[in-house]
């Protein structure tokens, strides 16, 4: 059906479109020569006109703003890199402050360390002289006393034997007997006591 | 009459009749449409090219976009040395758009749909590239009629087939450009008649042909400027760089 009609309507519209050739005769308004005079006049002016002032006027202008917003650009390019460059050189700067301080706080704690060190060497080696000083004196001491402990124990002894003869006989016995007996055993047996 | 496909090309006078002479210069339907068209023209390129912000608006974007398309397609054709055709190029490739664009609004006059005014056009510019390949290379543009490499049995053939073709070009230019506009605003003419005359049972298929061709139309007015345009700088470019 819509077939049908399409077909149908090609066919009337070309009947319609030879009738309407026929009816107008003369063809091509193009070939007319009437206003070809005319249209070349405003042709030439029109466009001659537009020509001047797009040449003279506005294409510079948009080529210049084009050229503007091209070394714009590249200066903004070249200002970044530049910043770019400061800032890799800043942070570099940085990193070697950085590296120097971390140094020298070494060597500070190591010189401290060493000096710290040595002063307690010092102190101890002091130390220890007064303790062996001290010891020294003890032995001394010590020495003095143990050598004179068998005359006190001597003298105690002849004492306490001549309190004791007294006491059991009633009646002083003479002291130097009792010493040279006293000494007598202990020399006996002052090995048995005080050996070393 | 409506009916006739062909009275959309009719010339008529407005005004009065202006004659200088035996000339008759008389303001036509063509004139005002001429004068639409460069007015337009200069009017988007001016509002176009006022401002220069970093970050363009929508008719400055237009403007360079246009120069830059243009400026492109001379320096792939023609090279650096077309850079002072710059301004012509593109004031014709303008021209050309914009009367094929104006043309394609209902009711309007196509001033490119006339042979008389793209012949002009051609003839002008087959002229003036003549002019600069003989200023630019003396008798030795006459070299272009003579393609390197080629017998010389042969040759007597080739060089009047190359001055032939050199001859014809602008009436090629001018037929191409004219024709293309002619035959597609007839067909639009045709298939829009077909709607009405089929009314509304049959008109439908019509008026959808009638559309797409519009959407065809105004591809061909883009692409026949831009035929003109490269045309030009493709002959521009044997008057400059001569190669053979």
């Amino acid at each position: 059906m819509i077939k049908k009609i399409f077909f149908q309507s090609i066919f009337f519209s070309f009947l319609f479109f030879k009738e309407a050739f026929a009816a107008e005769s003369g063809g091509m308004p193009q070939l007319n020569p009437e206003f070809w005079i005319s249209q070349i006049f405003w042709l030439v002016l029109t466009f001659g006109i537009m020509y001047v002032v797009l040449s003279k006027f506005i294409l510079p202008k948009i080529s210049n703003n084009l050229e503007s917003r091209k070394s714009q650009i590249l200066e903004n390019i070249e200002a970044a890199e530049k910043q770019r460059e400061d800032s890799e050189a800043k942070l570099k700067e940085y990193d070697e402050i950085i590296l120097k301080s971390k140094m020298e706080a070494k060597t500070i704690f190591n010189q401290t360390r060493e000096k710290t060190l040595k002063d307690i060497g010092a102190k101890k080696e002091v130390l220890d002289q007064q303790i062996d000083d001290e010891i020294n004196k003890a032995e001394k001491e010590i020495e003095v006393l143990r050598v004179g402990a068998p005359d006190k124990i001597n003298k105690i002894a002849i004492e306490t034997s001549s309190e004791l003869l007294e006491k059991l006989i009633g009646s002083g016995v003479n002291s130097s007997s009792i010493s040279a007996i006293v000494d007598d055993l202990s020399r006996r047996n002052g090995d048995k006591y005080y050996g070393n | 009459m409506a009916a006739n496909p062909m009275s959309q090309f009719d010339v008529y006078r407005i005004g009065p009749e202006i004659k200088v002479g035996a000339f008759d210069i008389s303001f036509t339907n063509a004139s005002l449409f001429m004068i639409i068209s460069t007015v337009s023209i200069l009017l988007v390129f001016n509002l176009g090219s006022k401002r220069n912000s970093i970050l363009p608006n929508k008719m400055q974007l237009l403007a360079e976009l246009s120069y830059t398309f243009v400026a492109k397609m001379i320096s792939d054709t023609a090279g650096s040395k077309a850079k002072p055709y710059f301004a012509f190029i593109f004031s014709l490739f303008m021209f050309v758009l914009f009367c094929n664009m104006f043309g394609m609004i209902p009711y309007t006059f196509t001033v490119t749909s006339h042979i008389i005014v793209t012949f002009i056009l051609a003839a002008f510019i087959f002229i003036g590239v003549t002019v600069i390949g003989f200023i630019k290379h003396g008798f030795g543009y006459l070299k272009l009629f003579v393609p390197s490499g080629v017998p010389a049995v042969l040759l007597p053939l080739i060089v009047v087939i190359e001055i032939i073709s050199y001859l014809s070009r602008p009436i090629s230019l001018s037929v191409r450009l004219f024709a293309n506009m002619m035959a597609g605003h007839t067909m639009m003419k045709v298939f829009g008649g077909f709607v009405i005359s089929l009314g509304l049972v049959g008109g439908w298929l019509p008026l959808s042909f009638s559309v797409a061709l519009t959407g065809l139309e105004i591809l061909v007015a883009f692409l026949q400027a831009y035929v003109f345009a490269i045309l030009t700088c493709i002959y521009l470019n044997d008057a400059l760089n001569l190669h053979h």
